[in-house]
């Protein structure tokens, strides 16, 4: 079984944000990254299903050079190989314009199976797997919590709202968009981390893959303005000395929450 | 000339959900402004039900798509309704309640209509006729505006609660029934069985006072630190979803769009960033303590306190004076 795994890099959870000079997105010196988080779920799930069915994993990453640390560490997990997308060409924000390029490096390989996260931890957009199973024509599924590959089909489980799950199949090959939680991610070895720097790393251009120059610095719309959100509601704020703090706190939780 | 704002209803089977009336409502205010005419469209095996309940709205039009192809809902179906339905009306805006499923269809529609959806936005405002729109990133921390190019149609989907259902306006409209041509469309996802997860042991929506653990605990064993101040204040304990994803906590305290809904009297947020997806389940709450050591924090945007610290340092702290005052 031949699967292809989206994994995109993204900011870590704990990083303090700075917005850069343009104001059009965030300063990205002295900043650390992570794999995105439902991508790592989804990497998990590509080396079960393969420990399971036999095959081969491939990470596909488009982003800056920087993003060679998430590929290394998804090929130390177990992935077998990578297609590195350079996106110095790209500018647009525009999701539909990132999936065609990973559409165009996944459309040759004979993919059974592509997993992408839910959601990037960035933008946020919740739609890069679902374009990219448009642009291949393949059928799709998102928020899956639970895969059970059989003969030529998928059967997942999704999340629904509310508590709510759903049972469906799907004719292979598919995209699915993973949700978090659907397993638990497993630690690199030393063993892998010294097996990652033998597997290939491809690189590849958007342009090289055929996509048109203009078209990366188009798209559908223009991210104008990245900016601190004003606070609605008046909120005090409470810091310093630890036991300083909680007198002040115990105190508002006596006279204005009126819980104590 | 492409014009009109089109909203896509979801339902289930018997009632339009809120998020759809949220998104109607946008395209209400969107039309009175830009002097457009506002469509809603119902897709279904028998839509009477939902018609009717639409039809005391201010709409422009009201289509129905009844098939038995749309018995259930599944993305090629909903595409292959929505496209032709596009295809015909030719209108300027599409716009849609941010839920799950239109998650899994509506980007197939847009990329289908050769345009892209603009996902989760949480207000727009209009600069001149140009409409600018706001949506949330990186988990929060920073709001970002965008614009369309190009000639649309433009595709946009509304976070749960940026419009208020009960400002959608009144009128009278009869359903038109538009048919859609499901002979040559395959349905891929075959669905199997609908079910609710694990009942729910705990029902946290009664909790008077609620101590919620967030990722910024570390690990399961820190979670007593929150347990010890739970009993002292004498409430429950909650989690966001990564620390039930994580199996620190059973699922059954999570809180938020997949979890619980909670409004109790004390929510004390520990570690927790305020994503939109917990955000939701709790914001209802009437005092809310966020402890964070972020101070950008988005959690701390609706908090009344925010007490800025680490969390190592305060909560011990908060626990033996809370144990001193309550004897
Ligand atoms: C479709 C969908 C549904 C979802 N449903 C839910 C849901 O129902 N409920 C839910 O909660 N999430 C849900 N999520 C996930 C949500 O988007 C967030 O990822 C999640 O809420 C983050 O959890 P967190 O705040 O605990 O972790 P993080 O975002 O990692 O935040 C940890 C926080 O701890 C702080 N911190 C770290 N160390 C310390 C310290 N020593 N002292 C003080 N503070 C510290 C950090 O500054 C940070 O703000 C959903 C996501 C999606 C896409
Ligand atoms: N630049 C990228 N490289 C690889 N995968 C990506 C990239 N952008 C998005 N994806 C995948 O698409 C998912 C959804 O992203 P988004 O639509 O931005 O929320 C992510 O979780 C990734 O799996």
């Amino acid at each position: 079984m031949k699967i292809a795994i989206l994994l995109k890099q993204v900011p870590v959870k704990d990083a303090t944000l700075k917005i850069d000079g343009n104001g059009t997105w965030i300063d990205e010196s002295d900043l650390q990254f992570e794999i995105n988080e439902s991508d790592h779920f989804g990497l998990e799930e590509a080396l079960r299903l393969k420990e399971k069915h036999g095959g081969e994993v491939v990470v596909v990453t488009m982003g800056p050079e920087r993003v060679r640390e998430a590929i290394k560490q998804a090929l130390a997990k177990g992935a077998d190989r990578a297609i590195y997308i350079n996106d110095s060409e790209v500018s647009t924000p525009d999701p539909q314009v990132h999936a065609r390029i990973l559409a165009a490096a996944l459309k040759d390989e004979g993919f059974d199976l592509i997993l992408s996260g839910l959601q990037s931890d960035d933008y946020g957009y919740g739609q890069t797997g679902v374009l990219v199973a448009a642009e291949l024509g393949m059928a799709h599924a998102t928020l899956v919590m639970e895969t059970d590959v059989q003969d030529g089909k998928i059967k997942v489980k999704r999340e629904l709202e509310s508590g709510w799950f759903q049972y469906v199949e799907l004719p292979l090959p598919a995209v699915l968009t993973i949700q978090s939680g659907l397993n638990q991610i497993r630690y690199a070895t030393i063993k892998g981390i010294m097996a990652a720097k033998r597997k290939e790393i491809r690189e590849v251009s958007p342009t090289e893959l055929g996509i048109d120059a203009a078209e990366l610095q188009g798209g559908a719309f223009a991210l104008e303005k990245v900016y601190v959100p004003q606070k609605t509601k008046e909120t005090a704020v409470l810091e310093g000395d630890a036991k300083e703090i909680v007198s002040a706190l115990v105190d508002k939780l006596k006279n204005e929450a009126k819980v104590l | 000339m492409a014009e009109g704002i089109l909203v896509i209803l979801e339902h289930n089977g018997e009632k339009v959900s809120r998020l759809s009336l949220e998104a109607v409502t946008a395209a209400q205010k969107m039309g009175a402004e830009l002097g457009q005419p506002v469509f809603a469209a119902v897709f279904g095996k028998d839509t009477s039900a939902l018609a009717a309940q639409m039809g005391d709205k201010k709409l422009d039009k009201l289509y129905t798509i009844d098939d038995p192809a749309l018995e259930n809902y599944t993305p090629d179906g909903y595409l292959t309704a929505g496209s032709a339905l596009i295809s015909s009306v030719s209108p300027a805006w599409v716009l849609f309640g941010h839920s799950y499923q239109v998650r899994d269809f509506a980007p197939l529609l847009a990329a289908r209509s050769g345009s892209t959806m603009l996902t989760d936005c949480i207000s727009y405002r209009n600069e001149g006729g140009k409409l600018v729109f706001t949506r949330q990133m990186f988990g929060g921390k920073f709001n970002a505006d965008y614009s369309f190019n190009g000639d649309g149609p433009y595709f946009v989907s509304f976070q749960a609660g940026s419009f208020n259902s009960d400002e959608l306006e009144s009128g009278s409209v009869t359903a038109e029934a538009f048919s859609a041509d499901f002979s040559s469309a395959e349905i891929r996802t075959t669905v199997l069985d609908i079910f609710q997860g694990v009942k729910q042991e705990v029902d946290l929506s009664a909790a008077e006072i609620i101590v919620s653990a967030g990722r910024g605990l570390k690990e399961k064993d820190n979670l007593e630190l929150v347990q010890q101040l739970a009993d002292a204040l004498g409430g429950e304990v909650a989690a966001s979803r990564p620390v039930c994803d994580d199996g620190w906590l059973p699922v059954d305290r999570q809180i938020g769009s997949s979890g619980q809904t909670v409004a109790p009297k004390l929510y004390l947020a520990v570690g927790i960033s305020g994503a939109i997806q917990h955000v939701v389940g709790m914001k209802g709450a009437k005092y809310i303590v966020a402890i964070n050591k972020d101070p950008h924090a988005p959690i701390f945007e609706i908090a009344d306190v925010a007490v800025v610290a680490d969390l190592f340092e305060v909560v011990p702290e908060l626990t033996k004076a809370v144990q001193e005052v309550r004897g």
